[in-house]
């Protein structure tokens, strides 16, 4: 029992060490001046990912988007209101859908890349080398991916919405031939810029920053042992996607719970 | 720092399409017009129920939106409710002082929302002024009670 | 001025967990000359040199580097005197993402304003001094060990530093290579002045280029002296690294209960 309960409390000193430590990477990494060259190293980030992530990210919402329409329609008809697709099919995504799916996928294709190359680098003593050159590797190596993360899901969280609502649009209108301008009417007179869209990209901006933060964390404290990589990276794309989902549950109360 | 055209391309082209993207989603799906930093006019209205009525809900005047339900309060010496509406700029000075306001329920279990019909009182409302005539929600139960009291008695 | 030591390690202690792995170690690096630390493996050589460089903090003891204490400088001063030394990582350590070229370039880029032309010289001259001008344009993944050995060396010695530390450069190559390499050490000592730390267990090389020789086992320095007098010592454990004897002082099995013992006592798993 006493065993136990100090197994509990080593447990309980060593998470909080853990997130001390990350606190102050993020801190350290963020606060980088970037310098002449910094630019470019976000450049290289942001096409490693951001553009790169955009395939997976665009189809991925057209498919949530034409489900979303398919499911909605059979419920919405039993009481005639069809014309409400367009509402129920945008303010789904622009509240809910985008940006989590987007944080997940992204999690899983972005941040598990992030964890293992910044993880690599410290195998083969990457890290150790720039120190050495007396380079920070937290400003050279973690401020580019943070900084190109931050600014690459919010993007692809757009993408994710405008790509969706196109797709429920291919199935509502032109499938299943709910009248155009409902679509769009209802669309219009329901969605707040500010409200809907608005909050929809802060958490995105939120889940940009934890996902990122996670990845680059977990590569750069990980074991540097193939073993350590493997691992870090599933922990990449478990905590992150477990941290974006109780977030989310978290924004969305303090963001649309007053409004109902 | 060996460059690449193709890349900055790419990245160049990402980060336009997410803007046009936001563009959009700003004026096809919201509907966002950029006439809304003109100064609103405001008016407010005491009702006695407003039933299911919430904020950012519409307003409309023989059936057109012109406006939105911006704030509901308890008015504290009356006890009833204050609703704040916000209404299109170009509608100050143009509702006669007798509009009635009502509010109203689209379809039988739509969302409500607030119907202004214009009386014909030459003197207007201006920017501020509390709309009078009101009434208020029709709430189920109530209309149910007194169908079944009316039957009741005859 | 160049009779006082570059580098002074004094009463060095340093434990990883509950295992100590320097027990006052004491080193006088003398300046312009190659110093060869060796020792088997384990011994925390390469953590003598990541102590050096400051990128760990020891639990006693000092590091002087011409006078300054290593552990006692702030961040940025540290990193200011890193500038004036040049590190061999065991693996190469070449940044896997930019190219040959890029990889030498790459501490001139950070701490200089130089013109891309005079970079460009600086770093021709550079990979050619190692050998590999015609290897610029390859990416370290198609690069053989030796040949990465050799551009990380060429990136080393890009800022025209004072103090060089090697971490095992022999370990793993070919006798080619390996030759390649022991000259390359000794030519651009000579030839550039520097200052040079060899960590490494081959000891006929080590041996072949060191001006002075320091050996480690146990945390602790067993024996120094310059190659000649170093073989002559009588110290059975130094006499038996150096002359290469599987068991001895130095004990070929790891600690463990009597193996009689431990054989008779089933159920003990562990």
């Amino acid at each position: 029992m006493m065993a136990r309960l100090q197994r509990l409390g080593r447990y309980g000193c060593d998470s909080l060490e853990t997130l001390g430590r990350a606190g102050l990477f993020l801190v350290q990494s963020s606060f980088g001046i970037p310098s002449r060259m910094g630019w470019y190293l976000w450049l290289r980030q942001m096409h490693f990912v951001g553009v790169l992530s955009l395939a997976i990210v665009l189809v991925s919402g057209l498919f949530i988007g034409m489900v979303l329409a398919l499911q909605g329609y059979t419920i919405l008809v039993d009481f005639g209101a069809e014309q409400a697709l367009g509402q129920m099919v945008a303010l789904s995504l622009l509240r809910e859908l985008s940006p989590v799916v987007a944080a997940l996928l992204f999690a899983g294709r972005a941040g598990s890349a992030l964890t293992a190359e910044i993880g690599l680098m410290k195998a083969t003593e990457q890290l150790t080398s720039m120190e050495m050159i007396g380079v920070d590797p937290l400003r050279r190596i973690v401020a580019p991916r943070l900084w190109a993360g931050f600014v690459a899901l919010p993007l692809l969280t757009v993408g994710f919405s405008v790509v969706g609502i196109g797709g429920g649009y291919l199935v509502g209108v032109e499938w299943l031939g709910v009248f155009e301008g409902s679509y769009w009417g209802n669309m219009q007179a329901s969605v707040s810029f500010i409200d809907d869209i608005g909050n929809g990209m802060v958490k995105s901006l939120v889940f940009a920053l934890v996902v990122t933060w996670i990845a680059v964390f977990q590569g750069y404290d990980l074991i540097p042992t193939s073993e350590g990589i493997s691992r870090a990276t599933t922990r990449t794309v478990v905590y992150s996607s477990l941290v974006v989902l109780g977030l989310d549950f978290l924004l969305t109360a303090l963001m649309f719970g007053s409004l109902s | 720092m060996k460059r690449s055209k193709t890349m900055e391309l790419g990245v160049g082209l990402f980060m336009l399409a997410g803007i046009l993207g936001l563009v959009f989603l700003g004026l096809r799906v919201s509907g966002l017009t950029f006439s809304v930093p003109e100064d609103t006019f405001r008016l407010e209205a005491n009702f006695a129920n407003v039933g299911g009525l919430k904020p950012r809900a519409r307003v409309t005047m023989a059936g057109v939106t012109v406006g939105r339900v911006t704030e509901i309060e308890l008015d504290t010496e009356w006890y009833d409710a204050r609703v704040v509406l916000e209404l299109d700029a170009e509608l100050a000075g143009q509702l006669p002082r007798d509009t009635t306001a009502a509010i109203l329920t689209s379809g039988l279990l739509g969302e409500q929302y607030v119907g202004l019909t214009v009386g014909g009182d030459p003197e207007t409302l201006s920017h501020g002024d509390a709309i009078r005539d009101t009434q208020s929600a029709v709430v189920l139960e109530e209309l149910i009670q007194q169908f079944v009291s009316n039957m009741a008695t005859n | 001025m160049s009779d006082t030591p570059l580098v002074v390690v004094k009463d060095l202690h340093f434990s990883r967990g509950e295992t100590s792995i320097f027990r006052g170690v004491d080193l006088r690096i003398p300046r312009g000359k190659i110093t060869a630390v060796m020792g088997p493996s384990g011994t925390g050589k390469t953590t003598l040199l990541k102590l050096i460089g400051g990128q760990l903090v020891p639990d006693a003891g000092q590091v002087l580097i011409d006078g300054a204490d290593v552990h006692a400088l702030s961040r940025k001063a540290l990193f200011t005197l890193r500038r004036r030394m040049g590190m061999l990582f065991q693996s190469g350590a070449l940044f896997s993402e930019i190219d040959v070229y890029e990889n030498v370039a790459f501490p001139l880029r950070v701490h200089t304003d130089l013109p891309d032309a005079m970079i460009r010289d600086v770093v021709l001259m550079k990979l050619e001094a190692v050998g590999l001008r015609g290897a610029r344009k390859l990416m370290p993944a198609e690069l053989s060990g030796g040949m990465a050995r050799r551009v990380a060396l060429a990136r080393a010695i890009a800022l025209d530093p004072e103090l060089i530390l090697y971490d095992e450069p022999f370990v793993g190559q070919d006798p080619i290579s390996m030759g390649v390499l022991v000259q390359l050490i000794k030519r651009l000592n000579e030839a550039l002045g520097l200052t040079s730390i060899v960590v490494s267990h081959d000891i006929k090389e080590a041996l072949s280029i060191a001006d002075y020789v320091y050996v480690i086992a146990d945390g602790e320095v067993m024996a120094h002296g310059t190659p000649d007098l170093l073989n002559v010592d009588d110290d059975p454990r130094v006499s038996q690294f150096v002359h290469g004897e599987p068991d001895g002082p130095v004990p070929f099995h790891y600690p463990a209960v009597d193996f009689l013992t431990d054989i008779l006592t089933p159920g003990a798993q562990s």
